[in-house]
């Protein structure tokens, strides 16, 4: 097979993966060596999906012995295979970074043989690279459950970032529908990283680890996905959880759902997932027993200030940072400029739009010096019209969550 | 009133700005005159807290402490093209001078807002600038008589950033030999030293890399159709660098699939028509079977079908919404207000009604009675749908080498629900019903836009269409 037909298979079958960043990591580039990474990730292009292009993200192989019934990979599907061959990654990793199309590799895999076998392959495209090419680029590799200690130890000196998929939020659902993969083989290797990581410092997989779970294709529901996040967030150290919405494979198992989960649901566990981990929001805030799904009309800020509505209107120039953060339309640029100019004049209503506060969500929360002020915002908050007049317009597009998730302001 | 002259570096700008602050030159009495060409700084104004050396300086007043941050940003949004940004730095200068202690966190101080927004317009030229550069490779012979690779970039910032840019390739591409073009001044990397020159015409870079197919390649697999978001790539992604950027001349067929899948997804199959439409692909026999057409329940107020009408071999079909009150009574497409409009704007690009295939994509008027008047209704979704078959039927008999859809209903006849003129019109497409197919407004849409500098818009983009239409028409011909 020519490799553009293997890059073509590859590739496509690489994209359900959500994560693209590049971050996290600096390296310098070495003598008579090429590329570098300075922390901040940059995307290189977008396609008409809105998704940026940052790394060259492909499987080694696309073949596997693994039969997770969600995945359009799995041994018993009928899809095109290929493989490539450890030289043939690295010449393309290093030909699109020359001419600045890329700023390093993800690479992924389906399972060969074993979970060991596949892992020695990718870590040997990781040290070619690195040791034999000199390349400084970013590197992202993938790692199946259960691979050996000795394995990850080594993939971890060369690779910016490693991962392991979560896959699916409970272990119950694991035994379901992917009856290879376990909750223990999945947070041992977790944890196996996050131990080389504390060991390590800044030698070992600089830009931390990650993990990926499917929602929708159990009816799991988000009060226990968010509980799983939290967990792997504070017991194994993630960087970062990616939702992917369950996406309908050809010639699906009949213990899977015919439809995909609305992408905004998958858009509101992003936005929830950013409360928690910069807005000071415990997960367990963020549903509730009767409702254990986040609402898809209204982004989870917005919803819990609503069931709080008498922490609101809160005054911005005397509110603390916890507060500010709470307040619906206010992102943490805007909460941070808002605490340092109040330092230096009474801030009103104009100095926010000044401060480019979306006040047509923020104001019923929000009182400022000047007109208005307490019973003007109380009387709006207080309006049964609430919910609509701070609910966006028009629902937010399916196409548009995407790029929200990744800016995460909200 | 005081000249100040300096030559469009932020260095210049500080020997300056320090002696008027000396003299308390008022910010209102000096004007910024700038006598040389820009192209960033050279020398950096060094990192602290001391601007205090002042070598010249005449008294004591001209000793005084800038905050690390006013000149962190000043530095950089010295490289903006505004002409405004000097008084805007000596501005803030003076006031900072004068005493205005923590001026600089003041984040919602006007003069700060406005520094702030000239930093964060250079620094994403200059993030863009690192992400869109694409190398392409050629190979020279040097003086030894070795074949040696470089690698050559044109780019086209909004600003005069290269200085300021170049360096991350520097710490990126040591080992390699590197040039990137900009139209005010070019930077070469020899794997030693970084130097600077003229600006060059975009023809001076090499114009093809054998990697570029192979990018393509990749760009086009990683893509998921499902997920069609155009507007975040054109917000990330700005038309203006695609020219540049060889990945884009796939993003058409990758658009075009995307609808072709929701449509295929969404459509409901075999169309409510096609019981109706006769096996003869001959305009005559289908205008007239079409009179008999009960496939939906419009026909039922209408006085007739209203067929296509144009020549069998035309090379572009019009496509609009469905017949309005003149047509209906007239039995031909396109003879009421919005046909006027229509002919209007086609007449001024030299295009004629006789040239054309002009359709509808619902046959019959549908319509609300309001007194003696009949008021204009729109189509569902499922009667456009349904109507679909004899659309089908005269694309086969003409088979047009270019469509345009005019107004939504058209557009998503072909394209399915998902379609929105405002966001894709004006967008060439590759489709399986001809290779050119592009969407604009309907126009009786700019009849009924109430607010006038929309209906001014729209009916600038309409014009602009048409053109674009009659344009490929007779690139066509030639």
């Amino acid at each position: 097979m020519e490799i553009k037909r293997k890059l073509a298979v590859l590739a496509d079958a690489a994209k359900y993966d959500a994560s693209c960043a590049s971050s996290g990591s600096r390296r310098a580039s070495q003598e008579g060596g090429i590329g570098n990474t300075e922390g901040m990730g940059i995307c290189h292009s977008y396609t008409p999906d809105g998704r940026c292009v940052s790394l060259l993200k492909i499987l080694f192989t696309n073949y596997c012995v693994y039969d997770c019934q969600y995945c359009v990979n799995r041994i018993s599907s009928d899809v095109e295979r290929a493989r490539f061959t450890p030289e043939e990654v690295v010449d393309l990793t290093l030909d699109f970074y020359r001419r600045n199309y890329i700023e390093g590799l993800f690479l992924s895999s389906g399972v060969l043989k074993s979970p060991d076998y596949t892992m020695e392959q990718l870590t040997r495209v990781a040290k070619l690279l690195r040791v034999d090419h000199k390349f400084g680029g970013y590197i992202h590799l993938k790692s199946a459950p259960g691979v050996s200690r000795e394995l990850l130890a080594e993939a971890g000196l060369y690779a910016d970032r490693l991962s392991v998929n979560a896959e699916l939020p409970t272990e119950p659902d694991l035994v379901k529908l992917a009856p290879e993969k376990t909750t223990v083989a999945i947070n041992s290797s977790m944890g196996i990283i996050h131990d080389a990581i504390e060991e390590h410092g800044k030698r070992y997989a600089p830009a931390g680890q990650t993990t990926q779970m499917i929602i929708g294709a159990t009816p799991t529901t988000d009060d226990a996905i968010l509980a799983t996040s939290s967990r792997l967030y504070t017991s194994h150290g993630l960087r970062r959880v990616y939702y992917s919405a369950y996406s309908p494979i050809p010639k699906a198992d009949g213990r899977l759902p015919a439809k995909s989960p609305p992408l905004v649901r998958e858009h509101r566990l992003y936005e929830a997932d950013w409360l928690v981990r910069f807005y000071g929001f415990t997960a367990d805030e963020l549903t509730t027993k009767e409702a254990p799904n986040l609402s898809l009309d209204i982004d989870p800020k917005l919803a819990w200030a609503l069931r709080h509505r008498e922490l609101f209107p809160t005054d911005v120039n005397v509110a603390p940072r916890e507060l500010l953060l709470r307040v619906p339309g206010l992102g943490v640029r805007n909460v941070d400029r808002i605490v340092a100019a109040r330092r230096h004049r009474v801030l009103t209503m104009d100095d926010l739009v000044r401060l480019r506060v979306t006040l047509k969500r923020a104001a019923p929360f929000l009182v400022a010096a000047g007109a208005g002020g307490t019973a003007a915002a109380a009387r709006l908050l207080d309006a049964l019209s609430l919910e609509k007049r701070v609910r966006p317009p028009v629902q937010l597009g399916l196409f548009e969550a995407q790029a929200q998730a990744v800016s995460g302001e909200l | 009133m005081i000249r100040a002259q300096i030559d469009a570096t932020f260095d210049s700008f500080r020997r300056e700005a320090r002696r008027l602050v000396a003299q308390n030159a008022e910010p209102a009495d000096v004007v910024w005159e700038v006598t040389t060409g820009g192209g960033g700084q050279a020398v950096l104004f060094g990192g602290g807290d001391a601007v205090a050396d002042a070598p010249h300086a005449a008294d004591a007043r001209s000793t005084f402490r800038v905050p690390r941050a006013f000149v962190e940003a000043a530095e950089i949004a010295a490289y903006h093209r505004d002409p405004r940004r000097w008084s805007l730095f000596y501005r803030l200068l003076v006031r900072l001078a004068r005493g205005a202690h923590g001026l600089m966190d003041d984040a919602a101080d006007a003069d700060v807002i406005a520094l702030r927004a000239l930093t964060l317009d250079v620094k994403r030229d200059e993030h863009k600038m690192h992400a869109f550069v694409r190398f392409r490779r050629v190979e020279a012979t040097n003086d030894a008589g070795d074949v040696v690779e470089r690698f050559v970039a044109w780019h086209r910032p909004d600003n005069p950033i290269l200085k300021l840019a170049a360096p991350f390739f520097q710490r990126r591409f040591p080992a390699m030999c590197w040039t990137i073009l900009t139209p005010d001044a070019s930077a070469t990397w020899d794997m030693h030293a970084l130097t600077f020159g003229p600006g060059a015409p975009r023809d001076a870079a090499p114009s093809e890399d054998a990697l570029e197919e192979m990018f393509r390649t990749y760009y086009k697999a990683t893509y998921n159709p499902a997920r069609l978001n155009l507007k975040t790539q054109l917000r990330e992604m700005p038309r203006r660098h695609w020219a540049t950027l060889p990945e884009t001349s796939a993003v058409p067929e990758m658009v075009a699939a995307s609808f072709e899948r929701v449509a295929t997804m969404t459509a409901p199959e075999p169309t409510a028509a096609a019981s109706w439409v006769p096996v003869a692909r001959d305009l005559n026999v289908l205008r007239d079977a079409a009179q008999a057409c009960e496939a939906c329940p419009i026909h039922k107020g209408a006085t007739q079908a209203v067929f296509g009408e144009g020549p069998r071999d035309a090379r572009l079909m019009l496509v609009g919404e469905q017949p309005g009150d003149q047509e209906d009574t007239a039995g031909r497409p396109f003879v009421g207000p919005a046909g006027e409009v229509l002919m209007a704007a086609m007449e001024r690009v030299g295009l004629r009604r006789q040239d054309v295939y002009l359709t509808n994509a619902v046959k019959h008027f549908k319509f609300e009675p309001r007194g003696k008047r009949r008021l204009h209704s729109k189509p569902t979704y499922e009667e456009i749908r349904a109507c679909r078959g004899w659309l089908d039927a005269e694309l086969e008999v003409v088979k047009p080498k270019m469509i345009l859809c005019l107004g939504a209903s058209a557009a998503q006849s072909f394209l399915g629900k998902q379609f929105r003129v405002g966001r894709s019109r004006g967008q060439v497409f590759e489709t399986p019903w001809a290779p050119w197919f592009m969407a604009t407004y309907h126009p009786s849409a700019l009849l009924r836009m109430p607010d006038e500098a929309a209906r001014a818009e729209a009916t600038r983009y309409f014009d602009e269409d048409i053109a674009a239409a009659a344009r490929a028409l007779a690139a066509l011909a030639a």
